[in-house]
């Protein structure tokens, strides 16, 4: 066999693992632009089940919940998150490798066991459920992310500008704001999507702390397709998908997620 | 002077730190203990319920081997999944790290982790659109095979196997990937030019080197679809009983939240041990 028949069944691979990954939603796409109400085939084109979305206030209503929390979520998320990860790469101080596996439980923890933790001790403090329940949870699982996406883009920082800027006489904060925030900030905009994306599309950590009648969007979902869906969830759940690769695209162009270097 | 320099510094980077790891305490570390307190009570402490600390909840779980067996359940769902991803999902690694080069490597390699980003939620309901009797996938190989053939996938074990795979393949593409891309090319040359047979080149270099990897993506997987309760939910009906769903049902449909944390507390401490035990693997794989 030779080497070239070889890397053609590899990309051909490739190409089939692209087709698993896509295909079902693509297929979840095309149907929602289909008349029939039970998905039945042949298929004819219809946009009614966009028109429909437009007049579904329920619907309505948890999509721009779902938006606000996330923009909210981004901007704590980022700035928490950056100054975070500013401390842990300018300073040296004991306990700091004890910080940084810290941010490892809210990434690797199942977030069933999360989510149902935070909704008992919310309850037990008082915040109970509802929106800023949400948010607070939102935040706290955005915050590794962030803290990670920035860290990545310090580690190409040199550290002598910093220095430099200092021994010029610049205060502590005019080195961060003229010198580091300047450079990590394609970082900081990667982390603030990586932010927006993990609120946007959350539903395991929302379905147990947002308020039955005052849900967000992939929390609304859940319920729908569980009473039995139609189309329309086709149509908001192409809206979603079609968000949420976007913010990811524009991710990437600010920072390479572990790619190529 | 230098120790007031270093004073000042403690300062400023108590005052960057402290805002994130106070939101992350309050948001996870007290909930996770707060959850080991609660399953020591008899009932939820609010209003005028009375309770009283006891060890019921873990009896729960002894007593009958229900839970055990649905724990159980869960963790060969994990291994499933894991195996199934791994099998897959390596040699896509091995290519797109090995195979593909120049531009085109970069813009595959971004296409394959995209769908991970994306709603999960919508990727299973996705799947269920697929998979229902009468669905494309059915309408689809009715058209292609001559004879009849009446596929319906849905509501069965294997279409939660597919929508988990589907949710965590890109993971351990991820890892493998990064842990292939750090091999270098010259070490499988000089193999080659000493006669090495591709077998022995995979056997004895590439797969030795990617193990780290590889394991590190297994436990990524394995990690959260033990503790999964959406996908079996949407993609199982009737047969998508799992630990996850049980959990899930004590906080939402049967109130037994003491019960419930007693039942995610075994969880946590399940997926503790398998961190802990992978962690030299995890730190030396770097993810």
């Amino acid at each position: 066999m030779s080497n070239r028949f070889l890397s053609r069944i590899g990309l051909l691979y490739l190409g089939m693992i692209l087709f698993f990954l896509y295909a079902p939603i693509l297929v979840m796409a095309v149907m929602s632009f289909n008349a029939s109400e039970f998905y039945q085939l042949p298929f004819s084109y219809s946009t009614e089940w966009y028109e429909r979305l437009q007049r579904n206030d329920e619907i309505l209503t948890a999509a721009w919940r779902s938006v606000w929390i996330a923009i909210i979520t981004t901007i704590i998320a980022t700035t928490l998150g950056t100054s975070a990860a500013i401390a842990l790469f300018r300073y040296e101080f004991t306990g700091k490798r004890v910080l940084q596996v810290l941010l490892f439980p809210p990434i690797a923890i199942p977030w069933l066991i999360t989510g149902t933790a935070m909704l008992i001790f919310f309850f037990g403090v008082g915040i109970g459920r509802g929106t800023p329940a949400v948010i607070i949870g939102h935040v706290a699982l955005a915050l590794p992310y962030v803290i990670v996406v920035v860290t990545a883009r310090l580690s190409t920082f040199d550290r002598s500008l910093e220095e430099a800027a200092r021994s010029l006489g610049a205060s502590a904060w005019q080195v961060t704001r003229g010198v580091t925030l300047p450079w990590i900030l394609p970082g900081v905009i990667a982390g603030g999507l990586f932010a927006f994306a993990v609120s946007f599309d959350q539903f395991v950590v929302s379905y147990f702390l947002a308020e039955p009648g005052d849900s967000t969007l992939p929390v609304l979902i859940y319920t729908a397709i569980r009473k039995g869906f139609t189309p329309e969830i086709n149509a908001v759940s192409t809206i979603i998908i079609a968000i949420s690769m976007g913010i990811m695209l524009l991710a990437a162009r600010f920072s390479n997620f572990g790619g190529e270097r | 002077m230098s120790d007031l320099i270093a004073r000042s510094d403690r300062l400023r980077a108590a005052a960057l730190l402290s805002p994130a790891y106070i939101w992350l305490t309050v948001a996870v570390f007290l909930p996770l203990s707060a959850m080991i307190f609660f399953s020591l009570l008899s009932d939820v402490p609010f209003g005028d319920r009375t309770w009283h600390f006891t060890l019921e909840n873990y009896g729960a779980f002894f007593e009958s081997t229900t839970y055990a067996r649905l724990l159980w359940k869960s963790l060969m769902l994990g291994v499933t999944v894991t195996v199934v991803s791994v099998i897959v999902g390596f040699p896509c690694a091995y290519v797109l790290a090995k195979v593909v080069r120049g531009r085109a490597r970069g813009a595959l390699f971004l296409l394959v982790i995209l769908p991970f980003w994306s709603n999960s939620l919508v990727r299973i309901f996705s799947w269920a659109i697929v998979l229902r009797g009468n669905g494309v996938l059915s309408t689809a190989i009715d058209a292609v095979l001559p004879w009849d053939v009446r596929i319906n996938l849905m509501f069965s074990p294997t279409a939660i196997v597919i929508g988990l795979v589907h949710s965590y393949l890109p993971y351990v593409i991820l890892t493998s990937y990064l842990a292939l891309q750090a091999i270098d090319d010259s070490l499988i040359e000089a193999a080659r030019s000493l006669g090495a047979k591709r077998r022995t080149i995979l056997l004895r270099i590439i797969l030795p080197l990617s193990t780290p990897g590889i394991i590190a993506g297994a436990v990524l997987i394995f990690v959260p679809v033990v503790g999964s309760f959406m996908e079996p939910r949407l993609l199982g009906g009737r047969l998508g009983t799992y630990y996850g769903t049980v959990i899930e049902d004590q906080f939402v449909a049967v109130f037994n939240w003491p019960l419930g944390a007693a039942l995610s507390f075994i969880l946590l401490a399940v997926v503790l041990t398998i961190l802990a035990i992978a962690s030299p693997i995890l730190r030396r794989a770097q993810v």
